[in-house]
């Protein structure tokens, strides 16, 4: 048994012993458990993908004369102004003014909220243009300038969904090809598409939400950010097997962190032929070891994850609820599963590599002393459900 | 007995000549051509592969530059950028011949073999982050 106040003891002297969630799997079938949890103190865990529900609340400070925003654009990507004067909120899935969208389709969405995010980050110059009513101390009523990241009072990520548990596999059993935020999906069930880092992932590592909770610290696109409530659509009473590791979507997060401090090669905007625009998103998330449960939770490896395949030409639009059945994430990544009788080959919206990558990034960080993790003051609800919408207009 | 790809570019002067025939007939060349291009601008863009002897394949690259037509590694028509790939592999059910792969199970890393590229550009329009671009691409 540790505690946190003890690992992070460690940390600070640069004494922790800290694996990743890749690493440690061969190393406790080697120690065993009992050993690899006195030696071993932290095992990082990481994602990378498209995650739709990710934004950012920015602060331009006041111009000469003053304006209150009623409108506002980013490089022509609408900007959320109904709250203060200059403050405006990005949403990652806008998409820039005047887009075609799927007018012809399949559209090519090259533009939106998750690249002017990118560009943010990336230091790079973007412009502004925002409108007014006009108010006595307010006069001001059109601003067009342009701006960087360094002359923003505030540039905080707030992504009210991240790092879902799990993820559906997509397939079309259509015979036109579909166009989703899986990818294309060839017709007849040509492709197989998931979405998920699996043994890498943070909540895979932790099914149970025993460390992972609100306030525990997260690397956040290099930044150090913050989970800050249950994620969006958070459902944790959901099918689960080995380890109480989920079968489908279940626990999601809320994260937040400081976009002056992140890297612009771990948010990422993302073009979906078809689809629309969305952002990916790079967060580590370190798991404490504090018992051999915990570090137990933690040697779950693709093998041993399963997901649900899903038919997105008719079941997921229609939310029938049906599935085609399961394949593990070690059958996924071979590049091609056995379905319906026939092999089909699989391809990832999520990059397992990159998550490789921030995982042994935030392992360095911990090893340096300079992450310290935080105990959560809140756990994630355990047997909470999810809701459906019930049209009341008599439509179905 | 060789293959070698290239990449011609025809500018307006030159975009009437029949390269390939002479290819095939002067220089007893195998040929086999992947995409081919005219532009409004009168600027053509041609990859194939020619197959034969290395003497005749020099001497029908050195034909092909007599008659004003820039040659090129055919390389140079389709670039996949490093830097920008995130390497999810959403690609890879998009690329016929794996050109675009997984380097392994360990590291889910991916890369390109230009060599076994057919400039399909079927990876174009399903790389989400633009990382797959091409001469040829509308």
């Amino acid at each position: 048994m540790k505690t946190y106040t003890e690992i992070n003891e460690k940390i600070a002297s640069k004494k922790a012993v800290v694996l990743t969630a890749a690493e440690i799997i061969d190393y406790v079938d080697k120690k065993g458990l009992e050993k690899a949890a006195k030696e071993v103190d932290v095992v990082t865990t990481a994602t990378f993908g498209p995650m739709c529900s990710s934004g950012c609340f920015i602060n331009f400070g006041h111009s000469t004369p003053k304006i209150r925003i009623t409108e506002a654009w980013i490089d022509d990507v609408l900007a959320y102004s109904g709250i203060a004067a200059v403050d405006l909120f990005m949403g990652a899935t806008q998409l820039r003014h005047n887009d075609p969208a799927n007018l012809d389709y399949p559209g090519e969405f090259r533009f939106g909220g998750g690249h002017v995010i990118e560009k943010l980050i990336a230091g790079k110059e973007l412009q502004l243009f925002a409108l007014s009513y006009g108010t006595d101390e307010y006069p001001r009523r059109e601003i067009r300038t342009t701006f960087t990241i360094h002359d923003l009072n505030q540039a905080i990520m707030v992504n009210p969904r991240n790092c879902y548990q799990n993820y559906n596999v997509a397939v079309n059993r259509s015979n036109r090809p579909l166009y989703t935020y899986m990818g294309m999906l060839k017709p007849n069930m040509g492709n197989v598409s998931y979405s998920s880092a699996g043994q890498l992932s943070p909540l895979l590592n932790d099914p149970l939400y025993k460390t992972i909770g609100i306030g525990t610290s997260v690397w956040l696109a290099g930044a150090r950010g913050h989970v800050y409530a249950e994620g969006t659509q958070h459902t944790s009473d959901v099918l689960r097997s080995i380890n109480g590791v989920p079968e489908e979507g279940a626990g999601t997060l809320a994260l937040t962190g400081d976009m002056k401090e992140m890297d612009a090669e771990f948010i990422r905007g993302v073009s979906l032929k078809g689809y629309g625009v969305s952002m990916a998103v790079g967060v580590g998330i370190p798991i404490p070891v504090l018992n051999e449960e915990i570090l137990k939770y933690t040697t779950i490896r693709d093998r041993d994850i399963k997901a649900q395949i899903i038919d997105y030409s008719y079941d997921y639009p229609n939310k029938t609820g049906k599935t085609l059945g399961s394949v593990t994430y070690e059958a996924l990544k071979s590049g091609k599963i056995s379905l319906m009788g026939k092999e089909r080959e699989t391809s990832s919206m999520s990059s397992y590599e990159k998550a490789l990558k921030i995982a042994n990034l935030l392992k360095g960080e911990i090893e340096d002393g300079t992450f310290l993790l935080t105990e959560p003051f809140k756990k994630l609800p355990v047997n909470q459900k999810m809701k459906s919408l019930f049209v009341k207009d008599g439509r179905s | 007995m060789k293959t070698q790809k290239l990449l011609l570019t025809f500018l307006k002067d030159s975009v009437d000549k029949p390269i390939v025939y002479h290819l095939v007939k002067d220089f007893d060349l195998i040929t086999n051509i992947y995409r081919a291009r005219i532009t409004a601008e009168e600027k053509g863009s041609l990859i194939l592969d020619i197959t034969g002897s290395e003497e005749n394949i020099d001497k029908g690259i050195a034909f092909i530059k007599e008659q004003g037509v820039t040659v090129d590694d055919a390389q140079k028509s389709f670039r996949w950028d490093e830097a920008v790939c995130t390497s999810c592999g959403n690609c890879l059910t998009h690329c016929p011949v794996n050109a675009l792969h997984i380097q392994d199970t360990a590291t889910m890393k991916v890369i390109f073999d230009s060599e076994l590229c057919i400039d399909c550009l079927g990876c174009i329009d399903n790389c989400p982050y633009g990382a797959c671009q091409s001469i040829f691409q509308e």
